[in-house]
């Protein structure tokens, strides 16, 4: 059996102000698959997920491509490991979505003309290329979720980590950003509360608790087991 | 989408934003230095530059009435001086102080109204300023936005519930006022640290790098020798007819 992608044993976290946010996560993630990461606010997905590329460090073990994360290999980690974070506007940071697509091209070394081309296709990817040269900020908040993905595309991780990915996107955009992720080979973490988005592109998912994975499994049965989705019956709000 | 007052005007690009940033910092410098040096026939050579400067406001396809709106920023700067000089009994020094202030401001503008940050801080890097201050730059220029955009969703809750910040202020007093402002701090100091933490997801080291190199080219050339020799020859001028 090929190894896990990520392997993480016993990882713990306590934020300065003492808040202990992981309270020992076992998980791994295998080649091609798609996980989605549920569970309440506070109940520790970002921080968890901030450990994978050495944003965060706490006790325990991780391990990413055979690599342990630790400072001598966070170069090479943070290439494999592509983060799309929760909210867009602290992704966006150049002065134009051409440019900031690019950033991480360039930290690697790649040729301008060749990081800007790369960039242009991720744009296309995400359907934002008539944006290219327009200022982040002036982007609307959909918008600028869709370049703060084309900025992680354009990298070409191994792994794809998203933070709430649909926020702020209308349905057909939450739809096209579906079907753009199940045609992406890469591993998959999603964080999400968006059920349906999960079952569209997850094959199984975690679900977090105070700090600590309470269950893994199918999608559909961490949804059962939870009771989480938000359904009414059609009757109790039906207009008399 | 919303637009701030750091923003520039939004406008078709005129024929000074084709030109490289080290033909107009280069330009700029010749200008400063003509203005700054001025001494006899001031106010003739005062207004050759200020005429001077309208033109190329209006080649450059800018909004003059702003530009000369926006100059007028340094003015409480060099009021003091001005007091300090008027009060010294030479209140044409102080006032020729002031003039030169606002016309060396509208010409710094002018730069900053035709070339896109990025650019522009190239072109400081290319004449040897050191490149972490040039870095701090462009954040501050970015985090700027990030603080007017914190300061614009605070005012918009206060004017969901009812509030103002004026009324806020008067209603509550300097206490609740100031501790707004800390709120927004706190916020925007949140906000920068998780920039800096998404920079290094994509590999940061320290160094901001760019997609197009600058190229000089023989028009800018042309352009610099132009641009360097009429404030010159408007000052020479100037002096001689008065």
């Amino acid at each position: 059996m090929a190894a896990a992608l990520v392997e993480v044993r016993g990882l713990r976290f306590r934020y300065p102000d003492g808040t202990q946010a992981l309270n020992g996560i076992d998980f791994s993630l295998e080649a091609g698959e798609s996980v989605a990461l549920f569970g309440a606010n506070g109940s520790g997905k970002t921080t968890f997920v901030m450990h994978l590329n050495g944003l965060l460090a706490g006790e325990g073990s991780i391990n990413v491509c055979g690599l342990a994360v630790e400072s001598g290999n966070l170069e090479t980690i943070r290439g494999k490991v592509g983060l799309v974070f929760q909210d867009a506007d602290s992704q966006l940071f150049m002065p134009t979505v051409l440019e900031d697509v690019a950033f991480g091209l360039l930290n690697r070394g790649m040729e301008p003309a060749k990081a800007a081309d790369r960039a242009r296709s991720a744009l296309q990817a995400v359907g934002m290329s008539a944006a290219a040269d327009r200022a982040p900020y002036h982007l609307s908040a959909g918008e600028k979720k869709r370049v703060a993905l084309a900025g992680i595309l354009a990298m070409d991780p191994e792994i794809l980590v998203l933070d709430e990915p649909t926020t702020f996107l209308d349905p057909p955009g939450q739809r096209t950003l579906a079907d753009l992720l199940r045609g992406l080979s890469q591993a998959k973490m999603v964080i999400t509360h968006n059920v349906r988005f999960a079952q569209a592109v997850c094959d199984r998912a975690v679900f977090f608790e105070r700090g600590k994975i309470a269950a893994h499994g199918p999608v559909e049965e961490m949804i059962a087991r939870f009771d989480w989705d938000f359904v009414t019956e059609p009757t109790k709000f039906a207009r008399r | 989408m919303h637009r701030t007052m750091l923003e520039l005007p939004v406008r078709q690009p005129g024929p000074l934003d084709r030109r490289d940033a080290r033909s107009k910092l280069a330009a700029l410098l010749v200008f400063l230095v003509v203005i700054s040096t001025a001494r006899s026939a001031f106010p003739e050579t005062a207004a050759a530059l200020a005429l001077l400067l309208a033109a190329a406001c209006v080649w450059a396809r800018l909004p003059l009435a702003a530009a000369l709106r926006r100059a007028a920023v340094v003015v409480p700067f060099t009021l003091f001086f001005v007091l300090v000089c008027w009060m010294a009994g030479e209140p044409g020094r102080g006032l020729a102080l002031a003039v030169k202030s606002y016309l060396s401001c509208l010409a710094v503008w002018l730069v900053i109204a035709t070339t896109p940050l990025p650019a522009l801080l190239r072109g400081f890097e290319s004449f040897g300023a050191p490149r972490f201050l040039l870095m701090v730059a462009q954040f501050v220029y970015r985090y700027l936005f990030v603080i007017s955009e914190e300061a614009r969703q605070m005012a918009q809750a206060a004017l969901a519930r009812g509030g103002t910040a004026r009324a806020a202020f008067r209603l509550l007093g300097f206490r609740a006022a100031a501790g707004a402002l800390a709120v927004l701090f706190a916020r925007s100091y949140g906000r920068a640290g998780e920039v800096h933490r998404a920079m290094l997801a994509r590999g940061f080291r320290g160094r901001l790098r760019c997609l197009d190199a600058p190229r000089f080219r023989p028009a800018d050339a042309a352009f610099l020798a132009a641009a360097s020799l009429v404030p010159v020859l408007a000052r020479l001028a100037a002096e001689r007819l008065a």
